[in-house]
């Protein structure tokens, strides 16, 4: 039980909040300040806070599709639209954080609780890059006695194996955890980790970055100011990492906003993030489920991925997630803002079936991609084009190195 | 308005459809060409943007649905069209013929639920007597006096007629007196005749569809119209049905409401061919209301469409989602993986998330309940254009 909603006993469920009408949104009490503010997103120009708070709340879906998709394009004038071939494992979900909202973690000692043996995570890479696969997404629990020498020792016996495969792994908490455990500044943990190989940080954990919901909703998690710092570190340290958002749970539209601020004000300062996704919570089977509100509509996922390309103005990617909403939600996504598929997230039964499922699930999005259309594309974590069907071979970065051109590591390298 | 229709035909311009804008700002119709540019045109906010100006102009913000449920009566057919998942013949795995009585339980299942239709559509099987349709009707409307009877779409008419070796119009006179309150618009699939003969050649044709609509609609019923898009037809052909269907309504008025209706691949002879993606269906929905401007409502119907495109259409042309839905099985055979029904409250939550005003409707657009409390109940919905 988060302690807030403990105390009151009362639901998590944040003030309602109505959706415009939206044939009056033109001729309402906040049109001036729309048009100004749509004139700002069509010169090409930055938007405040604020501006994007009225966006959020005031806009109909229409302009706010017609504005992310402007800006979508202005990024990405060629029409491309890239996911990556990957597979997600998630080596235990042994956990001592308690996330009311999480449905996959055991507290150590539950039978349900399991570390992955080596071989079986090796099967798995092995299986990914038989398949092309260009990332192995790797997170899980934070586990109590899992250290970073465990991890260290994961990873470079997998690079060693499937040099081509990057370790996209250890999300910031995960990262803050170790430093934790071990007592030592986070920026050993990062250096060991790269050492041993890891090429990336996935965006995970933020949820919603303020301490008012961070307090309701994860209480023992890293905190807002350390989430971010964890980052800096990690971009410092010459690696990539992604944000992430979820919403629809206790957070206010102020909220989402202030996350999105934090977001961009570090990439300002850094530049090392490649992309943004977000999306919704999935209330279903959740331990607290009976204190989160009902799961949030279509329309309201369309309303905060398009303020979120709209504001984000220094992130270059963003990722639909077709995982939570769909196929069909996503490719809407493609002309409300995104411009990448995310990774086709094998699952461990899928592959084993046979890669045959694989295969059509890539189908499927290539179809998707074009039903819109765009032109799909593979790529590697950094965003580097992969796709042998591609005029001029690959482009962009290829490796960790080379995806390494963010404000935080050039001037780091050139002091 | 949509920005200004000023701020959308400036936008349109720079698209090459300024054209096309400049007639729909003043309410003129669209060539059959202007339906192929909305077709191939890459600027699909300006074909929204469009689409969402007739919808606000014509109804505001309402958004319409109702509480209704599905009764297909039999799964017996002799059409044998590509499309179709939910025919069998008799004596096959999972074939049924309900009986009347069988039809009123489904009624009686419901009873406790505020339920104002019946959609009653099935196969055609030419071994089921005159009398079973007539007693269908009559014995929905005795489990149920107050319900609305929309059933048989012209294919089923076009049977009921020949089996009971009457006229169309004597046999809905019949169907009247018996209870039928109006009819649903499946069975026009597209209407061309090269696409009649490669996937429903033993269905009626495309004018004997119009002719059966005209005699409805002469008889005092109104039915719906369809299009089932996304398999083997061209935009040309799109183009073309959505024409025959704008001249029959300028001639009865009879159409109430246009459904675009999505291919579905699943079990069926055309599972090779993948249907259409979610900014297609958009986009049919789009031009649809633009192309049909004398039919009052064009709906989003959320079964087929998945519950985000269908909430998403509310932007893009439709001002209906169809119903709440009690135990839909056609689309659902062919793959449709939403739920059967839900819930009234759900539905007006996601109406409203849409930035539209949820006002529940009878079949023949009569307000039953309205969140904007200045529609009175019982009054007509109010049309504007």
């Amino acid at each position: 039980m988060s302690p807030a909603a403990t105390d009151t006993g009362a639901s998590l469920t944040p003030t309602a909040w109505r959706a415009p009408l939206a044939s009056q949104v033109w001729s309402g009490p906040h049109a001036n300040r729309l048009v100004r503010i749509a004139a700002t997103v069509e010169d090409g120009g930055r938007i405040s806070a604020q501006d994007a708070l009225l966006l959020h709340e005031q806009a109909d879906l229409g302009t706010l599709a017609r504005l992310a998709d402007l800006v979508r394009a202005r990024k990405h004038p060629d029409g491309i639209v890239t996911y990556i071939v990957d597979r997600n494992i998630n080596p235990t979900n042994v956990c001592i954080t308690d996330c009311g909202f999480c449905a996959f973690y055991r507290r150590p000692k539950h039978e349900e609780a399991y570390v992955l043996e080596r071989d079986v995570i090796v099967e798995k890479v092995r299986e990914t890059d038989a398949l092309g696969g260009r990332q192995i997404l790797m997170q899980g629990g934070h586990h109590p006695y899992l250290k970073t020498d465990w991890w260290c020792d994961l990873i470079a016996d997998l690079k060693r194996r499937f040099p081509r495969i990057n370790a996209h792994a250890l999300s910031a908490p995960e990262l803050d955890h170790l430093s934790r455990i071990e007592k030592r500044p986070v920026e050993e943990v990062i250096r060991d980790l790269k050492e041993a190989g890891m090429g990336s940080v996935p965006g995970a954990g933020a949820e919603i970055l303020t301490e008012r919901v961070r307090a309701l909703i994860a209480p023992k998690k890293t905190s807002t100011e350390r989430w971010l710092e964890v980052h800096r570190r990690v971009h410092e340290a010459g690696l990539r990492s992604s944000a992430t958002m979820m919403f629809g749970h206790v957070e206010t539209a102020e909220e989402r906003i202030e996350h999105l601020a934090g977001l961009r004000d570090l990439q300002d300062e850094t530049g090392g993030f490649t992309a943004f996704a977000c999306w919704n919570m999935q209330p279903e089977g959740v331990p607290e489920e009976h204190l989160y509100p009902a799961k949030t509509t279509p329309a309201v996922y369309l309303r905060v991925n398009a303020v979120a390309r709209i504001f984000l103005d220094n992130f270059e990617h963003l990722q639909t997630s077709y995982v939570t909403q769909g196929m069909k939600m996503a490719q809407v996504s493609l002309r409300a803002g995104c411009d990448d598929f995310g990774g086709t997230m094998l699952e461990e039964n899928v592959v084993s079936a046979a890669g045959c499922f694989h295969l059509e699930s890539i189908q499927t999005i290539e179809r998707t991609i074009t039903g819109a259309g765009f032109l799909p594309r593979q790529r590697n974590t950094w965003y580097g084009i992969v796709d042998e069907r591609h005029e001029g071979g690959p482009i962009g970065p290829q490796d960790r190195e080379e995806g390494a051109t963010h404000r935080a590591w050039t001037e780091r390298v050139r002091a | 308005m949509t920005a200004g229709i000023e701020a959308v035909l400036a936008r349109a311009r720079e698209a090459g459809l300024g054209a096309i804008a400049e007639k729909v700002a003043v309410a003129e119709r669209l060539t059959l060409e202007d339906g192929l540019a909305l077709y191939r045109t890459d600027a699909v906010h300006v074909v929204r943007d469009l689409a969402n100006h007739v919808r606000e102009r014509m109804h505001g913000d309402l958004a319409y649905f109702n509480v209704n449920q599905h009764v297909n009566y039999t799964n017996y057919c002799n059409k044998f069209c590509e499309f179709c998942s939910f025919d069998r013949l008799p004596g096959q795995e999972g074939a049924y013929l309900m009986t009347p009585e069988e039809v009123a339980d489904k009624i009686r299942a419901h009873l406790h639920q505020p339920v104002t239709e019946v959609h009653m559509v099935a196969g055609v099987w030419p071994r089921i007597p005159y009398e079973y349709y007539l007693d269908i009707v009559r014995a929905v409307k005795r489990a149920r006096p107050s319900i609305h009877v929309k059933a048989f779409t012209m294919v089923e008419l076009d049977q009921i007629a020949r089996v009971g070796r009457k006229s169309l119009r004597d046999a809905v006179e019949d169907l009247k007196a018996a209870g039928l309150g109006s009819c649903p618009g499946g069975g026009a699939e597209i209407f061309a005749d090269r696409v009649h003969r490669a996937g429903y050649r033993l269905k009626i044709s495309g004018e004997e569809w119009l002719a059966c609509a005209r005699t409805v609609h002469e008889c005092g019923l109104r039915t719906n119209c369809t299009m089932l898009h996304g398999h083997i037809e061209t935009i040309e052909e799109r183009v073309d049905h959505l024409d025959r269907l704008r001249r029959l309504q300028d001639e009865t008025g009879g159409f109430q409401t246009y459904i675009p209706l999505s291919f579905h691949p699943e079990n069926n002879e055309w599972s090779h061919l993948p249907g259409p993606t979610a900014l297609e269906e958009l986009r049919e929905i789009a031009v649809g209301r633009l192309m049909l401007d004398n039919v009052a409502h064009v709906k989003a119907y959320w079964i087929m469409l998945t519950i985000p495109v269908a909430q998403l259409a509310l932007s893009w042309g439709a001002d209906d989602v169809d119903g709440t839905v009690v135990e839909e099985k056609i689309y659902h055979d062919a793959g449709a993986t939403t739920p059967e029904e839900v819930e009234r409250e759900e539905l007006v939550r996601w109406i409203r998330d849409a930035g539209r005003v949820p006002v529940e409707r009878d079949t023949l657009y009569n307000v039953v309940w309205s969140a904007d409390e200045s529609l009175r109940v019982g009054s007509a919905a109010p049309v504007n254009g």
